[in-house]
């Protein structure tokens, strides 16, 4: 008796997954092979390069460096990011130009960074964000991944 | 034309096609695989920007195994480690050689089969020649010279021992229906009507034995659930020693086996190249020779006759297709069995079924 009770549960089992192969080979079919766009997908991976995941607007990525009107960093050189950096990874050099203190160097390296926000969170000055979107930065040496925040080019 | 120079050339083709299908079985098991549990599966294999959802996949799969290094262990018996691997290949592909493909065609003259070879005991030695394929698993795990490969092997001979009771067992109750063991006949057989209307396929005659056949046939293929001579996961299986396009032989074996089931569940169960209702050279009551549909209501569709065999070569690729992705499903639904389970449903629930499924057949034939 217990035998034909597992029969039964393993062709219901079988009814499951097989749902799941015809319902989203279907939709497969549809969106990829025919290019109709349909709200289900079939499936619940991003294809990573083609296609990008959402990112929610304060997830932190990649720092970027606030301009003044004027183009100077905003960054007047406090340290205060410095001495909060738990993974000291900051490097920051200031001079004082027509009386005023200004950033000329400012360093992050990424590859030690954790992304824990707190640089952006202590500046006086709203100097460093979080925000410019990018996650994707990667690089086969040590040297490209130290960012100079206060490079205006595209990098 | 020469007969010799036919088979030679029958075997080409099938062999041809049974590698397409092995090198695509490859790409279908990822891909139903990931379909089933809402992924994409393989699609990221390139030439030239194009990848196509995968269908290069199985090249770039065989051309990574073909460069991987080969290593043969130093404490291995060379011979039998590299012998084995061909020899499973070998005997579970050797049964495509009497598979009818399709019902005899005329070619001029020529009334070509589309089968290689056609024994009065094809039934027999399909199942003898499969059931060879333990020995290359065996020999595999035992040349290794490592106790868990040796294990591993011991586990596929036992069950696959075992199950092969069961399956033998499953096929005597065909055996009383179909007439002949010749396969061509079986599905000759098939393709007529039970009361005018039901085709006699084997699932319709013998369903008993159908569910039998299909548990003992994936047990002897060695995949999940029943794959405890492999189990990849955590006890060790009989190809842990091998590498590169060594252990290709055996994952592609793998596939081979499953391709091997589908053709013989197709010829056997599912009426083989059979669509029903579709007759070429039926004899009509008033002496013209009909090929087309002959509906049980009356209706009849003439086809032209070479359209005939080619819907019905179409038919017997959709169906081996149909179960081959069945048994696919299989696969990724149930989880291993363990293996005192697997030893009780091969021992007491499938020879006592089958047993009693022969019973069965003999006295309803007795009665009929």
């Amino acid at each position: 008796m217990k035998g034909f009770l597992y029969f039964f549960e393993t062709i219901k089992g079988l009814l499951v997954t097989g749902k799941h192969l015809i319902v989203n080979f279907f939709f497969h079919t549809i969106n990829y092979i025919f290019r109709i766009k349909t709200k289900r997908r079939g499936s619940v991976t991003t294809q990573y390069p083609e296609e990008k995941r959402e990112i929610p607007p304060r997830y932190r990525t990649k720092h970027r460096m606030m301009f003044n009107e004027e183009g100077t960093p905003r960054c007047v050189g406090c340290m205060l990011c410095v001495t909060v950096c738990p993974s000291d990874c900051i490097f920051v050099k200031a001079e004082e130009i027509e009386g005023k203190k200004i950033a000329t160097e400012f360093i992050i390296h990424v590859n030690r960074c954790a992304f824990c926000g707190y640089c952006v969170e202590v500046c006086p000055e709203d100097a460093i964000r979080m925000d410019s979107g990018k996650l994707d930065f990667v690089s086969d040496s040590q040297k490209n991944l130290s960012l100079n925040l206060l490079f205006k080019g595209k990098k | 034309m020469n007969y010799t120079l036919l088979v030679l050339i029958k075997i080409i083709v099938l062999f041809a096609w049974l590698m397409i299908f092995a090198l695509y079985a490859t790409l279908a098991e990822r891909k139903v695989s990931a379909v089933i549990q809402d992924r994409h599966g393989a699609n990221r294999a390139k030439i030239l920007g194009i990848s196509s959802f995968g269908i290069f996949q199985p090249f770039a799969d065989a051309l990574k195994m073909l460069f991987k290094e080969d290593y043969i262990p130093p404490f291995t018996d060379k011979f039998m480690f590299k012998f084995a691997p061909v020899i499973t290949f070998f005997f579970s592909a050797l049964v495509i050689i009497a598979i009818p493909f399709g019902e005899p065609v005329k070619i001029g003259k020529e009334i070509i089969k589309l089968q290689v070879i056609d024994p009065d005991i094809a039934l027999l030695l399909i199942f003898a020649l499969s059931s060879m394929s333990i020995y290359g698993i065996i020999l595999g795990g035992w040349s290794s010279n490592n106790k868990y490969s040796f294990l591993g092997g011991m586990r596929a001979t036992s069950q696959i021992v075992s199950y092969e009771v069961a399956l033998i067992l499953s096929i005597i109750g065909l055996i009383m229906v179909y007439p002949s063991l010749r396969l061509s006949e079986i599905v000759n057989y098939q393709s007529t009507l039970l009361w005018g209307w039901i085709p006699k396929w084997g699932i319709l005659l013998q369903p008993l034995a159908f569910i039998i056949f299909i548990i003992a046939a994936i047990a002897e293929t060695k995949r999940a659930p029943f794959d405890l001579p492999e189990s990849e996961s955590e006890i060790i299986g009989f190809f842990l020693e091998y590498s590169g396009i060594r252990f290709g032989v055996y994952m592609l074996t793998d596939f081979v086996e499953t391709i091997m089931l589908s053709l013989i569940i197709t010829t056997l169960f599912f009426g083989g190249w059979n669509i029903p209702y579709l007759f070429s050279g039926l004899k009509l009551s008033n002496g013209t020779i009909f090929s087309g549909f002959v509906f049980p209501w009356g209706k009849q569709l003439a086809i032209s006759i070479n359209w005939v065999s080619i819907l019905q070569i179409i038919a017997f690729q959709i169906k081996t297709v149909i179960v081959f992705v069945f048994l696919l499903l299989v696969r990724w639904t149930f989880p291993r069995l363990r293996f005192d389970q697997l030893m009780e449903l091969g021992w007491k629930s499938l020879i006592p079924l089958a047993l009693f499924n022969i019973v069965v057949t003999a006295i309803i034939i007795a009665i009929v």
